[in-house]
C-alpha cells in the first residue's frame, strides 16, 4: 500500500518547565485536509513515524473558521491559524511549533494572557453608563463604521505579537503589541469612546506602549484579517504625541 | 447571611449579559469558561440579530416578529416569554449600539436592517457578516470593565463538572476542573447561571465550535435538572462541507439577495456561470413564491434533501446544492458579506463573487435544552439558572435565524437580575453550608477522573466519538423514521459500553485534553439518548422535527413539551402543555400566505 501520507513534524513540550522536543508522524493524505485534521488524526491514532506510542498533541481550537483566534501556532516557521492552514498548501514536513512569544502551556497550546490584560490596560471599552434603556447609540457616517468594523474584527490570535521584533515575549514591560494599539485607534474613533481618549492615550504612554513600537512593519503582514495595523500604530503615535505636546503647553 | 455570590458558566453572549448584570446590581460574580471569553462560540455567529425597529417604513411591528418566531417555531414555544423577549428586542439593540457595536449604517447614519428567513420584513440589524463576533466582543469589554472594577472574576480555561446540591437539593455552586493544573475544586456560590450554550459535537460534525459539546447539560440532567425538547434540532440548509467542521454558510446571503439552485440536467458538466438561466432550477423560488430563499431553515432543508436525494439533481451526482451570489455588486457583497465570502475563499480556494458556492445542510442549533421556567429562567433545580442556546424556551420547534442572539441576550439579562433576588431572598446561604457538601461532590468528581485514567481498555475516545457522530448525523437529523432511530438509540447504548472499555491514550497530570474530551463524551453520550428518545417517542412532524410516516402536525396529541427527567439513574420522558396564550395555533404553510 503507497497511499499518499502527510509527513508531520511536532515540537512538544510536556508543561511550561519541561524541554521541547520533536516528534515526527505521517499521516494518511485527505482531500481538504488542514492542520486541525491532522492534530485530530494524531489523536485518535497516537503512534510516531518509527511506530512508538505517543500522546495526542495539546493545542488551542474552537471555532475553526478563524474568527475565534484560538488555533494560532507557527506553522512552517510563520505564525498562522491552524484551521486555515490547508495541508496540500504547506511544504512537507509540516513543521508545528508553539506561538514562541508567549509562555507554553503543554505543546502546542500557549498562554495569550498577556494581551487580555493589555485590553485592561488601555481601557478597551465603551464606558456606558447602564444597561438600562437610554435609547439609541449616536449616529455615525457608514465610512466611519466601515474602517471601525475592520479594526474590530481583531480575533486576539498574537499573531502581530509573535512577529514583532520589540516583543521580548517576557511579560510585563513587554511591548502590548499592534492589536493593542489598534483597539486604543477603534475605541477613541467612537463617538462615546472618543470622550475617553486621553485616558487610553495616557496608557499608551506608559512602559510598554506606543513609544515602545519600532516601525518593523512584521505585524500588518502577519495579521490573518488584514487589519491595517501600521495605519493604527502611526495614528496612535501621532495622538499620543499630540497629547503629551498640549500636556506640556498647557501644563 | 453574608453578601451574596453568583456563579455564571459560559462566557459566550447570555453569560456575559447575565455577568454584566449581575455585577451592574453591585453582587460580585465569578465566571467560568473553557476557553478565553472572547474565544466563545458566539463569534460564529454571522447574519445578525432580529428586533421590530421597523427602520425601514415597512409597518413592521414587535407583535409581528413575535408572530412570525411563533409561527416559525411552529406553535411550540411557550408564549408570554416569547412575546416579552421581542418587545424587548429593540431596546436589545439600541444598548449594543451604545456599547459600540460597529453596526452597518445607512447613508443617515442610523443602522441599517437586512432580511432574514422566515419574515418579509428588513428586521435583522447586523455588523457585516460577523454579527456575532462583533455582539461578543462588545459584552466582552463590558465585563473587562467590570472585571478591572473588581467585580467579576474570570475562571478562564476551567471546565464545569457538576454542581454542588446540598441534602435539601439547593444547588450551592459548581464543581469545576482546571484545564491546566487538572485540579478539581468546589466552588461556593448562593446561585449559578448556566450558559453553555450548543450540543454540536453530538453529531460529530456541526456548524458549532469545538467546545460546544453539551457536557454541562447532560451533567446538570444527571443531577435532576430537567431537559425539554430535546428531539428539536436545527440542521442550517446552507453551510461549506468539510473533514473537521461543516462551515456556516450564513442566511444573510439569501439575505441579500443569494438564490439557492441546482441545474435541471441531473447530467449538467458546464461550469455553473455557463448555464442559461433558463436551464436552471431555483427550486426554493418556485416551491414558495412569497419567501422564496428565505423560507425558515427547516423547509431549506427539506427542500434541498429532496432535490438531492429524490430528485437526484445534487451537483455532479453529490450532496451539494449552489448558493449563488455572483449576480450581487461586489462592493455590495464586501460591505454586508464580507466575513462569511472570505471563509469560503479561504477554505475553498474559490471566490464566491465569481463562482457560485457549494453548500449543503449541516448540524447548527438545539431548540432544545435545559427546562427553565416561563418566568425568570430558573431551571427545576433551586439555585440553578439557565440561559442563551442551552436552554428551550424561545424557538419552539424551530428557530428563525438571526432570533439566537437576540434570546441569549434577552435570557442572560433576565437571569442575572433573578439571580441575584433569589440569593437575597435565601434563607441560608451558601456560607451556611457544611464544608462536606462541597467536598463530597469534589471527591465523587476526583474519583471519576481517576477510574477514566486507571481503565486498561481498548477503545480510543475519538474512535467513539466519530461513530456517535456518524449516526447521530445518519437517523438523528432532517428525516427521522422510528426503526432508525431504535438502531441509534442501540448504537448509544453500545457505545455507551464501549465508553466503559475507553483507554485514554493520555494519562499525565498537566493539561490533559484527552482526559478532559473523556468526560465530555461520557455526557454526549447520554445527552444524545434523550435526544434520540424525544425524537423517537413524537409521532408527528413539527418544525425541524420531520417523520415521513407522520408527516402532519399532530396537536390533538403533540402540541406539547417534552419533559426528560433523571429518574432512579434513568431517562423518563414526561409532558406538559405549552402556553398558547397569545396567538392560537394555526396551519404553519410557507408556500402561501401565513
Amino acid at each position: 500500500m503507497s497511499e499518499k501520507k502527510v509527513v508531520v513534524k511536532v515540537k512538544r513540550q510536556v508543561s511550561p518547565q519541561g524541554a521541547p522536543y520533536w516528534e515526527e508522524f505521517a499521516l494518511n493524505w485527505r482531500p481538504s485536509m488542514n492542520v486541525i485534521i491532522c492534530l485530530r488524526d494524531i489523536a485518535e491514532n497516537p503512534v510516531i513515524r518509527d511506530g512508538k506510542k505517543t500522546t495526542p498533541i495539546s493545542y488551542d481550537s474552537n471555532c475553526l473558521e478563524e474568527v475565534c483566534g484560538s488555533c494560532a501556532m507557527l506553522i512552517n516557521g510563520k505564525a498562522r491559524m491552524a484551521c486555515s492552514a490547508l495541508v496540500d498548501q504547506l511544504d512537507q514536513p509540516i513543521k508545528l511549533e508553539p506561538l514562541s512569544k508567549f509562555p507554553v502551556v503543554r505543546d502546542l497550546a500557549v498562554d495569550r494572557q498577556f494581551m487580555f490584560d493589555g485590553l485592561k490596560r488601555v481601557k478597551a471599552w465603551i464606558p456606558i453608563d447602564g444597561t438600562y434603556d437610554l435609547g439609541e447609540g449616536p449616529r455615525m457616517a457608514p465610512e466611519t463604521q466601515e474602517k471601525a468594523y475592520k479594526l474590530s474584527t481583531c480575533i486576539s490570535c498574537g499573531s502581530c505579537l509573535e512577529v514583532c521584533p520589540q516583543v521580548t515575549g517576557k511579560g510585563s514591560g513587554d511591548f502590548m503589541g499592534a492589536a493593542i494599539m489598534s483597539q486604543v485607534r477603534l475605541f477613541n474613533m467612537h463617538p462615546t469612546g472618543a470622550m475617553h481618549a486621553h485616558e487610553r492615550l495616557q496608557a499608551v504612554m506608559q512602559p510598554g506602549g506606543i513609544q515602545d513600537c519600532a516601525n518593523a512593519q512584521n505585524c500588518v503582514k502577519a495579521c490573518p484579517k488584514q487589519i491595517p495595523l501600521t495605519e493604527s500604530l502611526a495614528e496612535i503615535n501621532r495622538a499620543a504625541w499630540k497629547q503629551a505636546l498640549l500636556h506640556w503647553l498647557i501644563g | 447571611m453574608k453578601e451574596p455570590k453568583i456563579i455564571v458558566v459560559g462566557g459566550g453572549l447570555a453569560g456575559l449579559m447575565a455577568t454584566i448584570r449581575v455585577a451592574e446590581s453591585g453582587v460580585p460574580v465569578d465566571l467560568f469558561s473553557i476557553v478565553p471569553v472572547k474565544r466563545s462560540h458566539s463569534v460564529c455567529a454571522q447574519g445578525g440579530i432580529n428586533a421590530a425597529k421597523n427602520q425601514k417604513g415597512e409597518g413592521d411591528t414587535t407583535a409581528k416578529h413575535f408572530d412570525d418566531t411563533i409561527y416559525g417555531g411552529d406553535f411550540l414555544a411557550n408564549q408570554p416569554l416569547a412575546k416579552r423577549m421581542c418587545e424587548a428586542a429593540p431596546g436589545i439593540i439600541d444598548l449594543l449600539d451604545r456599547m459600540g457595536v460597529m453596526f452597518n449604517r445607512t447613508p443617515e447614519g442610523l443602522l441599517d436592517y437586512r432580511r432574514f428567513g422566515g419574515t418579509l420584513y428588513h428586521r435583522t440589524a447586523f455588523a457585516g457578516a460577523t454579527t456575532g463576533q462583533q455582539l461578543l466582543y462588545a459584552l466582552d469589554e463590558q465585563v473587562r470593565r467590570h472585571e478591572s472594577e473588581g467585580k467579576v472574576k474570570k475562571f478562564e480555561g476551567y471546565t464545569f463538572l457538576s454542581a454542588v446540591i446540598d441534602d435539601a437539593g439547593i444547588c450551592r455552586g459548581v464543581c469545576a476542573m482546571d484545564l491546566r493544573s487538572m485540579e478539581v475544586r468546589s466552588f461556593a456560590a448562593d446561585a449559578v447561571i448556566f450558559c453553555t450554550g450548543g450540543i454540536g459535537a453530538i453529531f460529530g460534525r456541526s456548524t458549532n465550535s469545538v467546545v460546544c459539546t453539551g457536557s454541562a447539560q447532560s451533567a446538570l440532567f444527571q443531577q435532576g435538572v430537567d431537559y425539554a425538547n430535546g428531539e428539536f434540532i436545527q440542521v442550517h440548509p446552507t453551510a461549506i462541507p468539510g473533514e473537521d467542521k461543516l462551515r456556516l454558510m450564513s442566511e444573510s446571503a439569501r439575505g441579500e439577495g443569494g438564490r439557492v439552485w441546482v441545474p435541471k440536467n441531473p447530467a449538467e458538466n458546464r461550469p455553473a456561470k455557463s448555464i442559461p438561466p433558463n436551464e436552471r432550477f431555483y427550486f426554493l423560488e418556485e416551491w414558495y413564491p412569497k419567501y422564496g430563499n428565505l423560507v425558515p431553515r427547516d423547509i431549506a432543508t427539506r427542500a434541498i434533501h429532496r432535490v438531492v436525494y429524490q430528485e437526484k439533481l445534487g451537483l455532479h451526482g453529490r450532496a451539494a446544492v449552489y448558493l449563488d451570489v455572483t449576480h450581487i455588486p461586489r462592493e455590495t457583497l464586501d460591505r454586508k458579506l464580507e466575513g462569511i465570502l472570505e471563509i469560503y475563499e479561504k477554505f475553498l480556494g474559490v471566490d464566491p463573487r465569481e463562482e457560485p458556492m457549494k453548500v449543503f445542510p449541516a448540524m447548527h442549533y438545539t431548540m432544545g435544552g435545559i427546562w427553565v421556567n416561563g418566568e425568570d429562567q430558573a431551571t427545576s433545580v433551586p439555585g440553578i439558572y439557565a440561559a442563551g442556546e442551552c436552554e428551550y424556551q424561545y424557538h419552539g420547534a424551530n428557530r428563525l435565524g438571526a432570533n439566537s442572539l437576540v434570546s441569549c441576550i434577552f435570557g442572560g439579562s433576565i437571569a442575572g437580575p433573578a439571580a441575584v433576588k433569589y440569593a437575597k431572598n435565601l434563607e441560608k446561604g451558601t456560607d451556611a453550608v457544611d464544608s462536606s457538601v462541597f467536598d463530597r461532590e469534589r471527591r465523587r468528581q476526583e474519583e471519576a477522573n481517576q477510574s477514566l485514567i486507571a481503565q486498561e481498555g481498548s477503545e480510543n475516545i475519538m474512535t467513539i466519538w466519530r461513530e456517535l457522530g456518524e449516526s447521530m448525523t445518519e437517523h438523528v437529523t432532517v428525516t427521522r423514521i422510528n426503526k432508525n432511530l431504535e438502531t441509534a438509540y442501540n448504537k448509544l447504548l453500545e457505545l455507551q459500553q464501549r465508553f466503559g472499555k475507553v483507554n485514554l491514550s493520555d494519562r499525565s497530570k498537566w493539561s490533559n485534553q484527552t482526559l478532559n474530551f473523556a468526560r465530555e463524551l461520557g455526557n454526549m453520550l447520554l445527552l444524545a439518548r434523550v435526544i434520540t428518545m424525544g425524537a423517537h417517542a413524537r409521532n408527528e412532524s413539527r418544525g425541524a422535527h420531520y417523520k415521513p410516516d407522520f408527516p402532519d402536525r399532530d396537536d390533538t396529541n403533540w402540541l406539547k413539551t417534552t419533559r426528560a427527567k433523571w429518574v432512579n439513574g434513568d431517562i423518563q420522558l414526561t409532558y406538559e402543555p405549552v402556553d398558547t396564550s397569545q396567538i392560537a395555533p394555526r396551519p404553519r404553510r410557507y408556500d402561501a400566505l401565513k
